[in-house]
C-alpha cells in the first residue's frame, strides 16, 4: 500500500495477520480481494483517500504498510 | 378484578448503536430534545449522554452509546461503547432494546457491525438514516427487503425533519421482550461477514449497489482537498473561524464584564457595611462567576462552526490535509480545531477535543493545547513590551518580541506532544483511520442542540470549580488582614515620603505584601530570583492563577496605582521602568523582561483551563500533571532566558 497513485485501482491481494493493526484494517472494509480506488493524496503527499464498498476512507500510506495490493488494469471499481 | 393504583412498570432501558457517522446524534436529539443530560462515563474521558422521553405512559431511558466499527474495541470510546452495549457499565442497567442507527448510504460497513452485534440475541430496531440522501443519488433501497434479509424491523428517519421518529418509538415500545433471533450463518472471519453484509446490501439497492455516485462531493473535493486551492481555501475558512472567536467575542465578553461591573458595583454597595463580606462577593465569588461567564462567547462562537463544519463533513476533509503536518508530533489531523482554537483561548480549544475518537491523541492534544499562546497573555505581553521593549529597541522588535512570544510556545508544543505520546501516556497509538462523509447541509437544530449542550455542561462542571478556586485565591490575597495593618498603614502614607497615588492605593498595596499570597510570593522570592524576579513580579505571577490578565491589575496594585489599569496604561508602564531593587538597580531590565514573558508563555495559571481538562478527563490527575508540568517548564525556561540574555545584555 505503500507506493500508490491518485486515480489507480487496486485489489486487496493479502493482509499480513501478524501485524495487530490488520484486524481494524480489515474491520473497515479492507479484506483480501476488495477493490478500491485511490481518490486523493493529501496535499502534503499523506494520507490517502481512499474508495471501497461505497464509501470513502482515509488511511496513512506507511500505518498500511502491511497490506499488499495488486493494481487492477479497468479504471472502474 | 382488582381495583387500585396504576401498576407500576418498569423503564424501559433503550441503547443506541452504530457506526460514527451514522447519524446516531441527530437522532438521539430528535428522540430527547434538549431534555438530554451530558456527563462521563467513569472515570473515563467518553461522553455520556442519556435522556429520558414517556410514550403512553411509559417511560423510555435512552442512552447515546458513543460510535463504534466493531465489538472489538480499539479506542477508549469503543470499549466503553461494548461495555455499554453489554451492559457491563457500572451504575447502568443492560439496555432491553438496542437501535441501530444504520447510514443508508453507506449499508455494507454498518452492516458488518450489525452482523457483530447480532450475536448478542437482543431486541433490535433498525433506525435507517440517510435515505433521503440515497434517493438524491437516485437509487431506490427497499426498506421490506432489508428488513427481511436482517430479520428486524426498519424505520426510516429523517431526523432533522422528524419523519419517521414516531414510528420508530412504535417499534421500540413494539420490540421489548421478544427476543432477537441468531441469525442461521456462523461467521468464521471478517471477510465471510462482509461477503454477507454485500450479498445483504446488493439485495437491497438491487443493482445499483457500488454504483452510488457522489457526484456533489465529487464535484465539491475536487477544489476542497486539492492539492493548491483546497490549502487556499483551508486557511481561508480557519482564518475566519479564528477571528470570530478571536474579535467577534470581545464585544461580547465586553458586555457581560461591564454587565459584571455594576452588579458588582451594586451588590458591594449594599455589602459596604460588612467589608469582609462585600470583598468576598465581589472579589471572590462574582469575580469568579463573571470570568466564567467570559469564556461564553468563545465557546459558544467555535461550537457553532465546529457544529457547521462537522455537519457539512468538511471537518474531516480539515483533518486530512492537516494529518502529515501533526503526525510530526505524534498527533493526527484531528487535532487541528482544538489547537487552533487555543491561540484565542485554551478553554474551548480542549473542549473541542471531543472531535477526536483516539483517547491518546485526544488527551496529548489537551495537554499541549494550553501552550498555545492564548488572547490572556496579550494584555501582560503588551505592558511589558510596550515598557522596556519598544522605548530601547524601537517599534519593529516590539513586533518581533511579540511574535516570538506566540512561537515559544509552539516551539515547546512540539517535542511535548512526541514525549507524551511516546513516554507518558500509556496505550500504543492507533493507525489513523478516518471516514469522509459526503457531504451535506448542517442541520440547524444539531448545531443549536450541540452549542446549548456544550455551554451549559462548561457553566455547570468546570463553572464550579472556577467558581470555587477564585474564592480560595481570594482568601489568600485578602487574609491576614485587621483594622490595625490599615490603621498603621494609613499612618505610614501620612508620615512618609514614598510616593503612590493615593492613600487606598498605598494601603492596597502593604495589604497584597503581608497577604498570605504576598508572603509566598516574597518566600518564592529566592526561587524566582534566578529568573530575576523580585517578590512584586513573583506575587504579580502567583496572583495571576485565576486568570492570567490578573497578572496586570495585580503588578497596578504592587506598584501603588490601585486595581483599575490595563495593559495599554502609561503610568504602570512608567511604574515598571522606574522601579528598583533595594540596591537600587533597574528591577524590570530587559532580560527580566523576557524571562517574565517567557513564564507568562508557557505557565498554565488558569483555572478555568486546568477545570476544563478537570471535567474533560473526569479526574483531577490530568489537571495536575499539566499544571506541575508547565509551571516547571516555564520556571525552567524563565530561568535559562533570564541567565543567558542578562550576560549578553548586561
Amino acid at each position: 500500500m505503500a507506493d500508490v497513485r491518485q486515480g489507480m485501482v487496486a485489489r486487496v491481494a493479502s493482509v499480513d495477520e501478524a501485524v495487530t493493526e490488520s484486524r481494524r484494517f480489515q474491520e473497515m472494509g479492507l479484506t483480501p480481494g476488495t477493490l478500491f480506488r485511490v481518490l486523493k493524496v493529501a496535499p502534503l503527499g499523506d494520507p490517502i483517500e481512499i474508495e471501497l464498498r461505497g464509501f470513502r476512507l482515509v488511511l496513512r500510506k506507511g500505518e498500511a504498510r502491511f497490506i499488499r495490493i495488486e493494481p487492477m488494469e479497468a479504471p472502474r471499481v | 378484578m382488582f381495583e387500585g393504583g396504576p401498576v407500576p412498570v418498569r423503564t424501559l432501558h433503550v441503547a443506541l448503536v452504530g457506526n460514527p457517522n451514522a447519524g446516531k446524534t441527530s437522532v438521539f436529539n430528535a428522540l430527547t430534545g434538549a431534555r438530554q443530560k451530558v456527563g462521563n462515563y467513569p472515570g473515563v474521558t467518553v461522553e455520556r449522554c442519556w435522556g429520558e422521553l414517556e410514550v403512553d405512559g411509559r417511560r423510555i431511558r435512552l442512552v447515546d452509546v458513543p460510535g463504534l466499527y466493531s465489538m472489538n474495541p480499539e479506542s477508549e470510546d469503543e470499549a466503553v461503547a461494548v461495555s455499554a452495549i453489554r451492559g457491563e457499565v457500572r451504575g447502568e442497567p443492560e439496555p432491553d432494546v438496542l437501535v441501530f442507527v444504520m447510514d443508508g448510504s453507506n449499508l455494507e460497513r454498518n452492516l458488518y457491525l450489525f452482523s457483530e452485534i447480532v450475536h448478542l440475541g437482543k431486541p433490535m430496531v433498525v433506525a435507517l438514516t440517510m435515505t433521503d440522501l440515497v434517493r438524491k443519488e437516485g437509487h431506490r433501497l427497499s426498506v421490506q427487503r432489508l428488513s427481511r434479509e436482517l430479520g428486524v424491523p426498519v424505520v426510516p428517519v429523517v431526523a432533522h425533519k422528524r419523519v419517521g421518529v414516531r414510528r420508530l418509538v412504535r417499534a421500540i415500545l413494539d420490540a421489548q421482550g421478544g427476543g432477537f433471533p441468531i441469525p442461521k450463518e456462523e461467521w468464521s472471519s471478517i471477510a465471510a461477514r462482509y461477503d454477507w453484509a454485500h450479498r445483504v446490501a446488493k439485495q437491497a439497492l438491487g443493482e445499483t449497489h457500488h454504483g452510488l455516485r457522489r457526484k456533489t462531493t465529487d464535484r465539491l473535493d475536487r477544489w476542497l482537498t486539492h492539492r493548491a486551492v483546497g490549502l487556499l481555501v483551508f486557511f481561508a475558512i480557519f482564518y475566519c473561524v479564528f477571528q470570530a472567536i478571536y474579535t467577534l467575542s470581545q464585544p461580547l465578553m465586553d458586555l457581560i464584564g461591564g454587565a459584571f461591573d455594576s452588579l458588582s458595583a451594586w451588590v458591594g454597595g449594599l455589602l459596604e457595611p460588612v467589608p469582609v463580606l462585600r470583598s468576598l462577593v465581589v472579589d471572590g465569588v462574582l469575580a469568579g462567576v463573571g470570568t466564567v461567564l467570559t469564556f461564553l462567547p468563545q465557546i459558544l462562537i467555535l461550537f457553532f462552526f465546529i457544529g457547521v463544519l462537522e455537519g457539512t463533513g468538511y471537518l474531516a476533509r480539515a483533518a486530512f490535509m492537516m494529518d502529515r503536518l501533526l503526525s510530526w508530533c505524534g498527533l493526527n489531523g484531528r487535532a487541528f480545531i482544538p489547537l487552533l482554537s487555543s491561540f484565542a483561548c485554551a478553554v474551548p480549544g480542549i473542549m473541542a477535543t471531543r472531535v477526536m475518537p483516539d483517547r491518546k491523541s485526544r488527551l496529548a492534544t489537551m495537554l499541549i493545547a494550553p501552550l498555545m499562546s492564548c488572547s490572556a497573555r496579550l494584555p501582560t505581553y503588551m505592558l511589558v513590551i510596550g515598557a522596556v521593549v519598544e522605548p530601547r529597541f524601537g517599534p519593529v522588535w516590539a513586533g518581533v518580541t511579540l511574535f516570538a512570544m506566540h512561537l515559544v510556545g509552539l516551539a515547546f508544543a512540539v517535542p511535548i506532544g512526541w514525549l507524551l505520546n511516546r513516554k507518558v501516556l500509556r496505550g500504543r497509538s492507533l493507525p489513523f483511520l478516518m471516514e469522509l462523509p459526503p457531504y451535506q447541509m448542517p442541520k440547524w437544530r444539531d448545531v443549536g442542540l450541540g452549542m446549548y449542550l456544550k455551554a451549559r455542561s462548561f457553566v455547570r462542571t468546570a463553572g464550579t470549580i472556577i467558581v470555587v478556586m477564585s474564592v480560595a485565591v481570594w482568601a489568600l490575597l485578602y487574609f491576614p488582614r485587621s483594622e490595625e495593618t490599615v490603621r498603621r498603614l494609613e499612618a505610614e502614607y501620612a508620615s512618609s515620603a514614598r510616593a503612590a497615588a493615593s492613600v487606598d492605593a498605598y494601603v492596597q498595596r502593604g495589604l497584597i505584601e503581608q497577604s498570605y499570597l504576598g508572603r509566598m510570593g516574597a518566600g518564592l522570592e529566592s526561587v524566582f530570583g534566578l529568573a530575576g524576579f523580585d517578590w512584586r513580579l513573583s506575587t504579580a505571577l502567583l496572583a495571576s492563577f485565576p486568570a492570567r490578565e490578573v497578572a496586570v491589575s495585580t503588578l497596578g496594585v504592587i506598584f501603588n496605582l490601585g486595581d483599575g489599569v490595563d495593559g495599554e496604561s502609561r503610568d504602570l508602564r512608567a511604574a515598571l521602568v522606574e522601579a528598583r531593587r533595594p540596591d537600587g538597580s533597574p528591577l524590570v531590565t530587559p532580560s527580566v523582561a523576557a524571562a517574565f514573558m517567557v513564564f507568562m508563555a508557557l505557565c498554565c495559571q488558569c483555572m478555568a483551563t486546568l477545570a476544563t481538562v478537570r471535567k474533560e478527563t473526569g479526574s483531577w490527575r490530568w489537571p495536575v500533571f499539566l499544571f506541575s508540568y508547565m509551571t516547571l517548564l516555564a520556571y525552567l525556561a524563565s530561568v535559562a532566558t533570564y541567565q543567558v540574555l542578562s550576560r549578553v545584555l548586561g
